[in-house]
C-alpha cells in the first residue's frame, strides 16, 4: 500500500491530528483504515483511546491523560513507517432500501428540473452509483458519503428546513446521504429510507464503519411500509455484500 | 428513589460520558462543569464516574425517598431543605421525606445535585448522561422518580468545602486549534484583545459568540471536532462546541479550550462577557 506524507499537529492536551494529502481519494482512506489497524493491534496497548477518521485526517483522543506532543509525534511517525500492509477490518457494501415516492421525496421534481434530468432517471442515477463512507459525524450514524456523480452536484437549500424526517435521503454539494434521525437541515430531500442505521439499544449501535460502501435502491411505498413494520419488530435484515480487501 | 415535584426550566443526569463511540458521531455527552462536580463527588468519597443532576437556570423541587447525604454546587441559587437554607459545598444529611427547593438563580448558569453513591438510573451506551437520541429518560420531567441507594450512616472526611469557584472568570485559556496558523495579525488582534459577549444560542451543544471578527475564505474538508473547540464561520463568527457538540465539522478550528476553561464557560449565560488568553 503507498504511502503517504502526513503532517502531526497537537489538538488541545488530549488529542492529536494527524492529515494526509487534502483529497478525497479511496487510496488515502484505505491507508488511514490500514494505520487505524496497525494502531489498534500493535501500537496503542496503554490507555483509553478514541481514533476518529475522516476523508483525510485521523485524530487520535486520549480520556484522561495529557500527552505529550514531542514524544507521541516522533513514536506516531515511526509506527506509521513501520506499518506494513495490515488488514483493516472487514467492509461491507450496504444496501438501503429508499422509496423516492412523493410522499417523502419533497424535492425530487425541484431537484430533477435545475439538473435538467427526468425524476426517473434522477433516481436511477442516484440508484446505479456507490458511494463510499468517508467519515461518520454530525449526528450519531450520520455517514458522509463520498463518490457523487458530477451531475448530481446541487446546492444546499438557500432556507434549511427545521424539521427532516428521519430517515430522509438527500443531496446537497458533493454529497448525499440519510438522516439518522429527525433534525433541522438544508439537504435536498429526494426519498426515505427506513433502516435504522443507528439504534443505541444495540452492543454495536451502527451499522456501518467508516471504509464500508453504500448503495441505494428504489422501493415501491407497499415495500416501505412492510420494511418499516420489519424494523418496528427487530426482524428486518439488512442487504449486505461483502468487500474483498 | 428521588421524586421530581416540579423538574425546573432544564434539568439532565449527566455523568462523565460516553467513550468510545465518536467515529459513528456519537458525542462524549457529560456533565458540562466537571470542575466544580469532581469536588462534590470527592466530598461524598463517590467514584468519579458517579451520576449527578445537572440544574440550568431554574431549579427543581425535589422529594427525597429514602435516607442519604447530598452535596451541592456550582451556580448558586437561593435554595432550601425543608424550608431552611443551605450551602454549596456541604455535606447535607437527608431524611426520608425531606424536600429541596431551588429558588432564584444568583451567580452562574449550571448547578448540581449529587448524591452519595450517585444516582443509579439504567446506562445507554456505558453512561448515564442525558443525550436526546440516545438516552432521553436523562431529561427530567416533573413526576419522575429517579433511582439511588439509600445511605444511612456516613462519617465524611471533609463536611465542606472551600472552594475557589469560577463563576467570576473571564479568562478562557485557550490553546491553539489545528488551523490557527490561518489567522491574520488583524483576526489575532480581535481575537485576544477584546471581549466577547455569549449569544442567545448557548447550550450543551455549543456557545454562539455575538461578536464576529473578520471572516476569511478558507474550506477544508470534514474533521473531528472536541468539546472545547473553537470554530471559526466563512463570516467571522466564533462557535464554541461544549460537551454534547458534534463529533465532527467543516469549518477551521481556531482554538481549544482548556478542560478548566469548559468549566468557566458552563457557567456562562447569555450576556456574560469572556476574554480568549492563549496559554
Amino acid at each position: 500500500m503507498k504511502k503517504h506524507p502526513i503532517s502531526i499537529r497537537p489538538f488541545g492536551v488530549h488529542a492529536v491530528l494527524i492529515e494526509w494529502p487534502e483529497k478525497v481519494e479511496e487510496a488515502i482512506l484505505n491507508d488511514i483504515l490500514s494505520f487505524i489497524a496497525h494502531l489498534r493491534q500493535n501500537c496503542l496497548k496503554e490507555g483509553n483511546w478514541e481514533l476518529v477518521p475522516a476523508y483525510n485526517s485521523l485524530t487520535l483522543i486520549l480520556r484522561y491523560d495529557t500527552i505529550n506532543f514531542d514524544t507521541f509525534k516522533v513514536q506516531l511517525e515511526v509506527w506509521y513507517a513501520e506499518k506494513k500492509d495490515v488488514r483493516a477490518l472487514q467492509n461491507y457494501l450496504w444496501r438501503f432500501p429508499v422509496c423516492y415516492d412523493d410522499s417523502f421525496g419533497i424535492d425530487l421534481e425541484e431537484v430533477a428540473q435545475k439538473l435538467n434530468l427526468s425524476v426517473a432517471s434522477l433516481i436511477e442515477k442516484h440508484t446505479e452509483n456507490v458511494y463510499t463512507v468517508y467519515g461518520i459525524g454530525f449526528l450519531p450514524g450520520f455517514m458522509y458519503l463520498g463518490g457523487l456523480p458530477k451531475d448530481l452536484e446541487i446546492p444546499r437549500r438557500a432556507a434549511p428546513r427545521a424539521k427532516v424526517l428521519k430517515g430522509a435521503v438527500g443531496l446537497a454539494g458533493k454529497q448525499t446521504g440519510i438522516y439518522p434521525q429527525e433534525s433541522p437541515g438544508g439537504w435536498n430531500i429526494l426519498g426515505n429510507s427506513t433502516v435504522p442505521i443507528f439504534d443505541p439499544k444495540k452492543d454495536t449501535p451502527c451499522l456501518v464503519k467508516v471504509g464500508d460502501k453504500v448503495q441505494f435502491y428504489s422501493i415501491s411505498r407497499a415495500e416501505y411500509d412492510l420494511h418499516k413494520i420489519e424494523a418496528e419488530v427487530g426482524i428486518y435484515q439488512m442487504e449486505k455484500i461483502k468487500i474483498d480487501a | 428513589m428521588l421524586k421530581v415535584l416540579k423538574s425546573g426550566f432544564y434539568t439532565t443526569i449527566q455523568d462523565i460520558g460516553r467513550f468510545g463511540l465518536r467515529d459513528k458521531g456519537v458525542p462524549i455527552s457529560g456533565i458540562m462543569d466537571i470542575e466544580t462536580v469532581f469536588k462534590l463527588n470527592t466530598l461524598l468519597e463517590n467514584q468519579e464516574d458517579a451520576a449527578v443532576l445537572e440544574i440550568t437556570m431554574t431549579g427543581p423541587t425535589l422529594e427525597f425517598e429514602e435516607d442519604t447525604f447530598i452535596t451541592l454546587g456550582g451556580a448558586e441559587f437561593s435554595m432550601t431543605l425543608n424550608n431552611e437554607p443551605v450551602e454549596n459545598f456541604t455535606v447535607l444529611k437527608i431524611n426520608s421525606g425531606d424536600i429541596l427547593s431551588y429558588g432564584r438563580l444568583k451567580k452562574g448558569f449550571r448547578g448540581y445535585l449529587a448524591v452519595k453513591g450517585g444516582f443509579t438510573s439504567k446506562k445507554v451506551l456505558q453512561s448515564r448522561s442525558y443525550y436526546p437520541s440516545i438516552n432521553p429518560k436523562g431529561l427530567i420531567k416533573d413526576r419522575a422518580v429517579i433511582p439511588y441507594e439509600k445511605t444511612t450512616v456516613f462519617q465524611p472526611k471533609l463536611s465542606e468545602m472551600k472552594v475557589d469557584d469560577h463563576l467570576d472568570e473571564k479568562l478562557l485559556l485557550v490553546g491553539k486549534g489545528p488551523e490557527f496558523t490561518m489567522l491574520s495579525d488583524k483576526q489575532l488582534e480581535h481575537l485576544f484583545f477584546k471581549e466577547f459577549s455569549i449569544a442567545n444560542e448557548n447550550n450543551r451543544m455549543a456557545y454562539q459568540l455575538n461578536e464576529s471578527i473578520s471572516g476569511h475564505k478558507v474550506s477544508m474538508l470534514t474533521s473531528a471536532t472536541l468539546p472545547g473547540t473553537v470554530q471559526f464561520t466563512p463570516n467571522g463568527k466564533l462557535i464554541i462546541l461544549m460537551k454534547d457538540g458534534q463529533t465532527t465539522g467543516g469549518y477551521p478550528r481556531i482554538l481549544q479550550l482548556t478542560d478548566k476553561a469548559i468549566s468557566v464557560l458552563a457557567q456562562k449565560k447569555a450576556g456574560d462577557l469572556v476574554l480568549f488568553k492563549l496559554i
